[in-house]
């Protein structure tokens, strides 16, 4: 089996992110693996631990995802591809899909790539079906179970979490996964592995290398624009204290919940 | 003018509200464009009476594709299905807009890119600025708000859950219902449907008017007790914050916030939750917000409209009590 991992980079989840001239602060705050990729890393060495193969990690993204790539490497992936280049600057989903799918075209040997279920930047959660739509390969997305995987028979089994339930299907390989948080427990990265991954080099692919046209990634390749991002509005507290013994407190709330027509 | 298809998520058979809101907003959407035909997308099989509802609540026509290949949803038969109408329609769409269901997402999402585009998704606002339509879509869990525009035709969006009003059904309106064939055989569909594992009797998150949460406060498995009660009086679902699941109290499917689910409910009752940012992301757009927690500092009491600062052990089941009495349940 050989698995891809797409993952990007994102700020922390505790970040205090604003907008400064138009672009998106993060301060101090550190910069991570996007948290719901975590869960994308580890099913795919787990994949590689019970069938043998590897794994390679790949990001879309400024120099600065380098780390995260090492990130993946401390934890288990066998190898990181970090995908680079002022052109693909200002892709919306489908562009940024097209640079994974000729990254994962590239490596030729693919049987599956797994992704988190969204980034928490961005938030669109369309990678995955995206990816699977131009490689032509089986969109398995919200996995949060893979019950069964055979590699020679080319067939796997898995879970999908939607509104009512879980959806249990069968799929054909090569597919693309996205997964949710309860499919597994990411690993932390093992000392042995920080080392190793502090001494590697990670190769960049550039749009050229990829065989892509410039005008096709980006900006200049992407139909959808954000020509504004901005903080909503703040709450103003209008908090209402409500004291007395329970019995007079549930009364009271009961009053106001049912005078607003809330219930 | 503005011709927009509203793509009816349907789940063996039976819509989901939020393709109904869906259809509220494309309506608003024609008008707000110089008027057009709001056409409603059904796809799937024993859906006659999901077509007939969307006229009720105020599709223009309906496009209905009954197949036995559509019985359960696989994406590529949908989106396929999508993508043939657009290139066979005689007058094409401007808008092609779904709810950002799982499977509202994910059909919208492919079909978008097998149309040279990219969706514009989970908005929760849509506006026409300079004739052009504008997606408002929440980013960084909600802490950041980002506009879309699209150049592309047709504008493909998925819209949140709850975050659009749905219209008041007008009972007997009809229109026109056109049949259409599907897109693929059942030989070219490689991903097959096994069955499911449905939560049966349980409110789910993403639908309900009420939830009830409970977090770190609650103590245990067993402390989501008085959490059910309040939830079962009242009709809610139950959610939960991310310090409770991982604990292993209750499983993740119930967590709300910014690495569970998001929420939009008319209330939101938070047990025992201190609020943090990851929690509020996935609930902070709750039209009104019930704390019950120990400590008076809990940033959640910033977000709250009604507060209570005590034991939720005590606060619950006076809250149930009183509750069951006034519903008299």
């Amino acid at each position: 089996m050989h698995v891809i991992v797409c993952i990007k980079q994102t700020p922390d989840t505790a970040a205090r992110v604003d907008v400064k001239d138009g672009h998106v602060t993060w301060g101090d705050a550190a910069l991570v693996v996007n948290p719901w990729d975590e869960y994308a890393i580890e099913e795919a060495i787990r994949l590689k631990e019970k069938h043998g193969g590897k794994v390679t990690a790949i990001s879309m993204g400024p120099e600065s995802a380098k780390e995260a790539l090492k990130t993946c490497l401390a934890m288990g992936c066998d190898e990181a591809i970090l995908l680079s280049d002022p052109a693909f600057k200002g892709s919306d989903a489908t562009a940024t899909a097209s640079v994974l799918a000729a990254a994962i075209g590239k490596l030729g040997t693919a049987d599956m790539a797994i992704v988190g279920k969204q980034a928490i930047d961005g938030d669109t959660g369309l990678t995955a079906i995206a990816v699977a739509a131009l490689l032509g390969w089986s969109p398995l997305t919200f996995v949060s179970k893979i019950a069964e995987l055979d590699p020679a028979a080319r067939s796997l089994q898995v879970e999908r979490l939607q509104e009512e339930g879980k959806q249990v299907c069968a799929a054909r390989l090569p597919a693309v996964l996205s997964v949710v948080k309860d499919i597994n427990e990411p690993r932390y990265p093992s000392f042995m592995g920080i080392r190793k991954a502090a001494k590697a080099v990670i190769p960049q692919w550039a749009a050229a290398d990829l065989g892509m046209d410039p005008a096709t990634v980006g900006a200049a390749g992407s139909t959808v624009k954000w020509p504004a991002i901005y903080p909503p509005p703040a709450l103003e507290a209008n908090v209402e204290m409500l004291d007395g013994t329970p019995e007079e407190i549930a009364s009271k709330l009961a009053d106001r919940l049912m005078a607003n027509k809330v219930i | 003018m503005a011709n927009i298809w509203v793509y009816i998520d349907q789940f063996k058979g039976a819509a989901l509200a939020a393709s109904w809101e869906a259809l509220g907003a494309a309506k608003k959407l024609a008008g707000e464009l110089g008027g057009g035909t709001v056409t409603a997308l059904v796809f799937g099989q024993s859906v006659a009476g999901a077509a007939a509802e969307a006229f009720t609540y105020g599709a223009d026509a309906a496009t209905v594709c009954d197949d036995a290949t559509l019985a359960d949803f696989r994406v590529r038969p949908y989106a396929a299905l999508v993508v043939k109408l657009y290139r066979e329609a005689a007058v094409k769409p401007d808008v092609i807009l779904g709810p950002a269901t799982a499977r509202g997402r994910d059909a919208l999402g492919m079909a978008a890119v097998l149309l040279k585009t990219s969706a514009m998704a989970d908005g929760t606002a849509v506006a026409v600025k300079d004739g052009a339509v504008q997606v408002t879509h929440p980013a960084y869990a909600g802490r950041l708000l980002s506009t879309l525009e699209s150049k592309a035709k047709p504008q493909v969006i998925t819209l949140r859950p709850r975050a659009f009003a749905r219209p008041e059904p007008v009972a007997g309106a009809s229109g026109p219902a056109a049949n259409a064939t599907p897109a693929l055989t059942e030989d070219e569909i490689h991903t097959k449907v096994i069955g499911y594992a449905i939560d049966e009797g349980k409110v789910s998150l993403a639908d309900a008017k009420i939830i009830v949460s409970g977090g770190r406060g609650v103590g245990g498995p067993d402390g989501f007790a008085p959490v059910r009660e309040l939830a079962q009086t009242l009709g809610a679902a139950v959610g939960a914050s991310r310090a409770a699941v991982d604990a292993g109290w209750i499983p993740y499917a119930f967590q709300v916030g910014q690495t569970g689910r998001t929420v939009s409910p008319d209330l939101y009752v938070a047990a025992g939750i201190s609020g943090a940012i990851q929690h509020q992301a996935g609930m902070r757009t709750a039209k009104t917000i019930v704390a019950i927690n120990k400590d008076a500092e809990a940033p959640i009491f910033k977000l709250a409209r009604y507060g209570i600062v005590g034991d939720l052990f005590k606060i619950l089941p006076a809250l149930n009590a009183e509750f069951k009495k006034r519903l008299g349940k």
